[in-house]
């Protein structure tokens, strides 16, 4: 039980992929201008992360490993993700059109988001920080990838939610576009620093 | 010649990764607490995009439309696996410093996009300046905002205690380099907006003399 509780904890406010590691800054800052794509990415990201764990965990631990080629790690999981993405966009447009009008346009984006690469990097890594005594599994592995999706998709909402707000007003020219979205990151990134005080 | 000096000057300044095109943003804003990250990842990043540019502008006529894709994103994976192995054995502290973030370099946007936008329609001469000088670009934006975040968050340069007792240390952790990025991007676009402006001001002015001259 107390891994879980450290594992979500972790992935969702101590450790949250944008505002403490900066993973998955492209989506954050490019699909955040509507709250409905934010949800919308958000979900796909969350979707592709915890399948994409799923095939390379065991493929690492149990394939990989034992064969000794550990080292070709990065090349085998860009594929796998890579061709993953691929098979959910067509079969989420042959099971649900509508879904596939709404979620669609992302999908392609996620084979180049840092956060899947990432969380099927982290989990192959060290992990004692967040799961403590508890042995590594593709449980584990599978909970943190999904958590980690839930905590970017929270982030990117409030972000959404802010930059809908700020339409309402009028800045700089200097400042308008990036530079305008990235001191409101600042802002909620310092709103996150309070967890950091957290102790499981 | 000119051609050559075009492409420097679009990677360096005028098509800025960092600044003006806002790619590769995640290892930015990750490794720009520290300014010995920031400069070794910018330097890694000029090795790959230099070598896979070369790679990907010598097969351009071999690797088919279709599945372009894929190709590059194995060429960029094989030579981000043989820079990891170089930096392991070789510069150990580098390794460590950059982390998590060195694998990720194969899912960063300038190299793919630089692929995709230059290097499959150029020659493997002006690729290799292009990945040259777009490296460099991001090179020295990564440092420049690496050494403000270190100077002012932890009071040191490249590892070196400069003084005590005054840092801000908000600067050393991700708001900071996302407000310190932010407020470079701007600073960079104003400045380079004021060039154009000042550059177009004296083209127009010179094309009324050069009239008037005809006129007279």
């Amino acid at each position: 039980m107390g891994t879980i509780i450290g594992i979500v904890l972790a992935a969702v406010l101590t450790q949250n992929f944008i505002t403490a590691k900066t993973y998955g800054i492209c989506p954050f800052l490019g699909v955040s201008k509507k709250t409905s794509s934010a949800v919308g990415m958000g979900i796909a990201v969350t979707i592709v992360m915890v399948l994409a764990t799923l095939v390379t965990y065991p493929v690492y631990e149990y394939v990989m490993v034992p064969l000794g080629i550990d080292f070709l790690e990065i090349i085998f999981f860009i594929f796998i993700i890579a061709s993953l993405v691929q098979m959910l966009e067509k079969i989420i447009q042959k099971l649900s059109p509508t879904l596939y009008n709404a979620m669609g346009i992302y999908l392609p984006l996620i084979t180049t988001n840092c956060a899947v690469l990432g969380v099927t990097e982290l989990v192959i890594g060290d992990m004692s920080s967040i799961i403590g005594t508890a042995s590594m599994n593709i449980g584990w592995a599978a909970l943190y990838a999904l958590f980690s999706g839930l905590g970017f998709m929270f982030v990117m909402v409030i972000m959404s939610g802010m930059r809908e707000k700020l339409n309402c007003y009028k800045v700089g020219k200097a400042i308008a576009g990036f530079p305008i979205s990235m001191i409101t990151a600042c802002f909620i990134c310092m709103a996150f620093m309070v967890f950091t005080y957290i102790q499981v | 010649m000119n051609k050559y000096k075009k492409i420097t000057l679009d990677g360096l300044i005028f098509q800025n990764p960092t600044f003006m095109l806002v790619l590769g943003t995640c290892p930015t804003l990750g490794l720009i607490s520290s300014a010995f990250s920031a400069m070794g990842m910018g330097l890694t990043v000029v090795v790959i995009l230099t070598l896979s540019n070369i790679l990907i502008s010598a097969l351009r006529k071999v690797i088919p439309n279709e599945v372009r894709i894929p190709c590059y994103i194995v060429i960029i994976a094989t030579l981000v696996t043989f820079v990891r192995m170089f930096l392991e054995k070789l510069v150990p502290n580098l390794y460590d410093a950059l982390g998590g973030f060195l694998v990720l370099i194969v899912v960063n946007c300038i190299i793919l996009g630089r692929a995709e936008a230059f290097a499959n329609k150029h020659t493997v001469l002006e690729s290799a300046l292009d990945g040259v000088s777009t490296g460099l670009g991001f090179t020295a934006a990564l440092t420049f905002m690496g050494v403000i975040c270190e100077v002012l968050g932890s009071g040191s340069l490249f590892g070196f205690k400069l003084w005590d007792g005054f840092t801000i240390g908000m600067l050393a952790t991700p708001a900071g380099a996302f407000l310190v990025y932010g407020l470079c991007i701007a600073g960079f676009t104003s400045v380079i907006d004021a060039f154009m402006r000042a550059k177009k001001v004296k083209a127009n002015k010179l094309a009324r003399e050069n009239l008037l001259r005809e006129a007279a």
